[in-house]
């Protein structure tokens, strides 16, 4: 299963759940700013993301959409 | 051509959150308001916010929502339930709504068997003044009234509400979960749908509680906090199912008055 | 038919479907009129619920809901409901409330009193808002001014207070009950889920000073449309009353039995009776106090009242005070006799 997932970057408020919960770890903090003064996560496109959606299951913020193939 | 398996739910509004980077009543919202979505039931939802941090759950929940005082959600809920009661009707409250204040309310709601569900989010603390110690902070958790940690001797001890309101003969579904894992999530979703899905059947009263997390107030990580919650709060507040009479005949809804 | 029970039937009468309220003396009557007979009335709800702050914000969520709702208790237990009541103002929820009042303070006792006023009429719970207070004087009054609230209560989106005394909740009178209005109560004030369109929410709290002000000058407003509008009292032999007795409820009873007896002996004496208390009929003591110069407030209690119409004459008048607190009830001729004593001091 393939999928990629779409970070709203103004909504991330730098809580690292979705770093820490990845099984891929696709995920990873970024050093840019958001509006809101946080560092938004940003995707390691080294990484595979497989579409598990975890990351958005765990999301407070609703920051992530997740696509599958 | 990828489709799209994790979206915005359409019972919240767009509103960025005010709660901490964290928090997990930003998780509960949305997986209630995905349980309405599913049930296609946002044009007959009301729901009651607390007074505390989600004092401001009318922000974001897209759905018929009136303010209560402290504690007096439950009491709301009852009354609103009473006069439309083909409508799903939820209170959504904290520790200190729920269990301090509020324990009367709640208790008696559970009692009657009122057909309403309460969201019980148990963060061990008080969250939106700044700390302090809530019925559920655990003996020798520090918050700023319990500065060297809760003494059972002058503080007493952890409320175990899941445990206390599964007594109740008036109660039809309490389960506990928590929101510090994805499985754990996916849980507490199950168990907002069951919940919901109790009362539109008539089957009375449901209160799902949920393990969440603070971390500005547990001053941990949220990743941190998570794990707080799975190896410390877990075992003193169990998840699990503390009563579940929805799959009897017996417990069927009287027709209200 | 009893005062209590006369509240309760003109509630149901007037539309009332959801009652909550907690056991009280002296009101228990009216609970119990309300558990027997709301059941009764289509779609009518009677909780009782398990303390006089749990009924305030039941009432509170089945106005939300828009329904007719009412309340009762007695001084104590109206204390429990400030909060509740101050949030009302606050939401813009209609509701009645009635006390039933009693001896206090503190537990004080389960006889009649009127040591609720202040409470009444000035708040009693926090924040700028004025609750609408009845003061019936007969089973009469308890029916047509409970009505009356009903009406009023929807028409400004507000609570109302129906403030008796024990005496008048066990009094038993015959009642004439008149024919209800039909409810004016707009659909987009209640909250019955959004259904296909907007959702909207309800509440009090406002972050923001500049919506908390402006909702507060809202509400002022609205309180002086109120007191142009609403303000009741009556006028007893006052054409040439050289005394004037200003009394309400229980107390105005008791002064216009004194009164009778007094004008027998051809002394001159009237009374003024507020039947709303707030708004207080302050206009109406005012020019009454251009051609009388003598007042003689009577309470029971140790003075409540006595300070709006201080505030109502300015000056302008004497005033004498007489009150009995704490339950006790003084028969026409003991009031008679105080009564005959300032007068003779005036002469």
């Amino acid at each position: 299963m393939k999928g990629y997932i779409f970070i709203k970057k103004e909504l991330c408020k730098e809580c690292g759940l979705c770093v820490h919960f990845c099984p891929k770890d696709h995920i990873i903090p970024s050093k840019e700013y958001n509006a809101q003064g946080y560092h938004p996560v940003c995707v390691d496109e080294t990484k595979e993301c497989n579409g598990c959606a975890i990351c958005a299951t765990m999301c407070p913020e609703i920051a992530v959409e997740v696509y599958r193939e | 051509m990828a489709k799209i398996v994790f979206k915005h739910p359409e019972s919240l509004k767009e509103n960025i959150f005010h709660y901490c980077p964290g928090c997990g009543h930003s998780i509960v919202h949305r997986l209630v308001a995905e349980v309405i979505d599913e049930m296609g039931i946002r044009g007959i939802t009301i729901g009651v916010p607390p007074a505390g941090c989600a004092v401001l759950a009318y922000n974001y929940f897209d759905v018929d929502m009136i303010e209560a005082l402290h504690g007096r959600g439950p009491a709301m809920a009852t009354a609103i339930k009473r006069c439309l009661p083909d409508r799903l009707v939820f209170s959504y409250q904290g520790d200190g709504d729920l269990a301090a204040i509020g324990i009367a309310e709640s208790f008696h709601a559970a009692n009657r068997g009122e057909n309403i569900s309460v969201i019980f989010i148990n963060n061990a603390v008080y969250g939106m003044t700044g700390g302090q110690m809530a019925p559920t902070t655990m003996l020798n958790q520090r918050s700023t009234t319990t500065p060297a940690g809760r003494k059972q001797a002058v503080d007493g001890y952890p409320v175990k509400v899941s445990e206390i309101f599964s007594q109740l003969d008036g109660a039809t579904y309490v389960e506990r979960c928590s929101v510090s894992s994805p499985a754990g999530v996916n849980k507490t979703k199950k168990a907002i749908r069951k919940a919901f899905q109790c009362q539109m059947a008539g089957l009375g009263f449901s209160l799902v509680e949920v393990l969440s997390l603070c971390p500005t107030n547990w001053k941990l990580s949220s990743v941190d906090s998570c794990k707080y919650i799975d190896e410390v709060m877990s075992k003193v507040f169990p998840p699990g199912v503390y009563k579940d009479q929805t799959g009897q005949s017996g417990k069927t809804a009287e027709a209200r008055p | 038919m009893s005062g209590n029970n006369v509240i309760g039937e003109a509630a149901i009468r007037a539309g009332c479907r959801f009652y909550a309220g907690y056991p009280i003396t002296p009101q228990n009557e009216l609970t119990e009129y309300m558990a027997e007979h709301m059941r009764n009335a289509e779609g009518g709800v009677f909780i009782q619920s398990e303390s006089e702050v749990a009924a305030i914000n039941m009432i509170a969520g089945a106005a939300a809901a828009g329904v007719r709702v009412m309340t009762s208790s007695s001084g104590p237990g109206i204390s429990l409901k400030q909060e509740g009541i101050s949030s009302m103002a606050a939401q813009e929820l209609p509701g009645i409330i009635v006390n039933i009042m009693r001896g206090g303070p503190g537990l004080g006792n389960i006889l009649p009193s009127q040591g609720d006023y202040f409470q009444a009429t000035r708040g009693g719970g926090h924040g700028d808002y004025r609750t609408i207070v009845f003061a019936p004087g007969s089973c009469q009054e308890l029916a047509d001014l409970t009505m009356d609230a009903f009406d009023l209560a929807d028409k400004y989106r507000t609570p109302a207070m129906i403030l008796a005394d024990g005496m008048m909740g066990q009094m038993m009178e015959p009642v004439i009950f008149k024919k209800p209005k039909p409810r004016q109560y707009p659909e987009k004030f209640m909250l019955r889920g959004a259904g296909s369109g907007k959702s909207k929410f309800i509440r009090g709290l406002l972050l923001d000073p500049v919506d908390s002000e402006a909702h507060n000058w809202k509400l002022a407003r609205k309180y002086e449309v109120i007191s142009e509008n609403e303000t009741r009292c009556e006028e007893h032999r006052i054409d040439d009353a050289k005394l004037v007795i200003v009394a309400y409820g229980t107390a105005a009873r008791i002064a216009k039995g004194a009164i009778k007896r007094l004008r027998s002996h051809d002394m001159k004496i009237g009374l003024f009776r507020p039947i709303t208390l707030w708004p207080f009929p302050e206009m109406r003591l005012r020019t009454l106090s251009e051609k009388v110069n003598n007042f003689l407030v009577f309470e029971m209690s140790t003075g409540q009242m006595l300070e709006d119409v201080r505030l109502a004459l300015q000056g302008y008048a004497d005033i004498e005070f007489h009150g009995r607190p704490g339950g006790a009830v003084p028969t026409p001729a003991e009031l008679a006799n105080v009564i005959a004593r300032v007068y003779e001091q005036k002469d």
